[in-house]
């Protein structure tokens, strides 16, 4: 698994992918939360991380995907997969080689805006103003929501051994869950399924982690998610076989 | 269903040509035998152990070269093969490097990327990473297609080399290639096998023709509809 899972790394270094992700997400996230009229940091008066949090999900659609659209779809274009897969290792060991390895280089990505927090941090009046527990509440939740794509992006390119066609896939299924089911929980008229719709969205639970308080289910929710996707991933993986 | 009852016994340290027309099965036959593919019935069987239950365990022995001799264009030599190493579980990688090197004449071009590579070094990348681990069984989907004579009779070489102390399966459809290297031909049309053989047995069965016509008169569509 930590061959396929340093191959992958290696190759996101090497294709300049890795650099491209980090630098799309600091420059949009940046703008948002210091540059825009109005909604920034210092105009709201508010010291948090909130805009970077509220935004950051639909970059991240975008960007994750971007990373995960390869990782199975190139394997089949090159037939490499031939090679990876009579080798001695198993199947969920190739998928969470590469799954590891695209998650690795998303928590990567969130590294960098600790500069955001600590200059938040620097900037509260009172000097601890920030909230600390909602912060990495955020964080965590942010990096769990960001692994959810990454599922969904490993089962999109799974489907093809198009890179583009499973860019799409995933970018589509990752709204899906991200902000249609939310949506759908805002309408009125559907009252309690619009609710329990709500509940299956990825949303629901990223804002619940998000203020701070850790709920095993919501954990237990994202890992069960992941999993899933997974699976969904390993299933269509091993249909060559049938 | 591409193959149909095909049962052939390989002993060690022989050189075996899989011979067929083109979608005859043979590679079907192969990814059966490297783990690939389950086979849908019957057993498959490498160095005494079953690839329905041991299929693991049978990919540390077996060497295998795909048709077409994917590759990953963007890495270098060295550290595709050092790739390859890791993943077959080599317990010293860099002697495996320098062994499977030395085995395929790839020195002269191996600090290079594989996107740089000519067919024929390439060709030599695909068989190093196939013989990375030592195994002792090499399964080789057509080595040779696409070289040109120089690189074709190169790679002969290294695989007779090879065949001295591996068994080797070999698929192809040239029948000189068989005449050069194997001590024994596996005949196969749609799926089943036509003939099995040694190169002299093949060749004394009908001793005024060719091996070529042989083979045509074998698989040959005609008279078979």
């Amino acid at each position: 698994m930590w061959e396929i899972f340093k191959k992958e790394i290696r190759s996101f270094l090497g294709s300049f992918i890795a650099y491209i992700v980090m630098g799309v997400f600091l420059i949009i996230t940046g703008i948002f939360m210091w540059l825009i009229q109005g909604n920034n940091v210092l105009d709201l008066g508010v010291a948090s991380l909130q805009v970077m949090f509220n935004i950051a999900p639909y970059i991240l659609i975008f960007l994750v995907s971007a990373i995960t659209m390869r990782s199975l779809s190139e394997e089949r274009r090159l037939g490499t997969i031939e090679i990876l897969t009579t080798r001695p290792v198993s199947d969920i060991s190739i998928l969470m080689g590469k799954y590891l390895a695209a998650v690795a280089l998303i928590v990567f990505t969130l590294l960098p805006t600790l500069f955001y927090y600590y200059t938040i941090h620097s900037l509260a009046d009172p000097l601890q103003g920030i909230d600390t527990g909602g912060t990495w509440g955020s964080y965590l939740g942010l990096i769990l929501l960001a692994a959810s794509y990454a599922s969904i992006g490993m089962f999109a390119s799974s489907l093809t051994d198009n890179q583009i066609v499973s860019l799409i896939i995933s970018m589509v299924l990752c709204f899906f869950w991200y902000g249609v089911l939310n949506l759908l929980g805002d309408i009125k008229a559907l009252d309690a399924i619009g609710k329990s719709l709500e509940w299956f969205g990825l949303d629901f639970h990223y804002q619940s982690i998000s203020r701070g308080v850790l709920d095993t289910r919501d954990i237990i929710y994202f890992l069960g998610f992941i999993a899933t996707f997974i699976g969904g991933t390993k299933l269509v993986f091993e249909s060559r076989k049938w | 269903m591409a193959v149909n009852d095909i049962s052939f016994n390989i002993p060690s340290g022989e050189i075996v040509g899989f011979l067929g027309p083109n979608g005859a099965g043979k590679s079907t036959t192969m990814k059966i035998l490297t783990g690939y593919i389950p086979a849908s019935q019957g057993d498959a069987v490498v160095c005494g152990l079953n690839l329905n239950t041991d299929s693991l365990a049978v990919r540390k022995l077996v060497g295998y070269l795909p048709e077409h001799n994917p590759l990953y264009l963007d890495m270098y030599v060295t550290e595709y093969l050092l790739f390859a190493a890791g993943i077959a579980g080599v317990k010293n990688p860099k002697s495996a490097l320098e062994k499977s090197i030395e085995l395929t004449q790839l020195a002269p071009e191996r600090n290079k990327k594989i996107s740089q590579l000519s067919k024929g070094y390439r060709q030599r990348v695909g068989l190093a990473q196939a013989l990375i681990h030592d195994p002792q069984v090499l399964i080789l989907d057509e080595p040779t297609s696409g070289l040109d004579p120089n690189q074709v009779v190169e790679m002969r070489n290294v695989i007779k080399n090879l065949g001295k102390d591996k068994t080797v399966l070999l698929s192809t459809h040239i029948m000189q290639e068989v005449e050069a290297m194997c001590n024994r031909v596996i005949l196969i049309n749609k799926g089943k096998i036509v003939a099995d053989d040694s190169l002299q047995g093949l060749k004394n069965s009908s001793p005024s023709e060719s091996l070529e016509s042989i083979f045509r008169q074998l698989t040959s569509h005609v008279g078979n509809i």
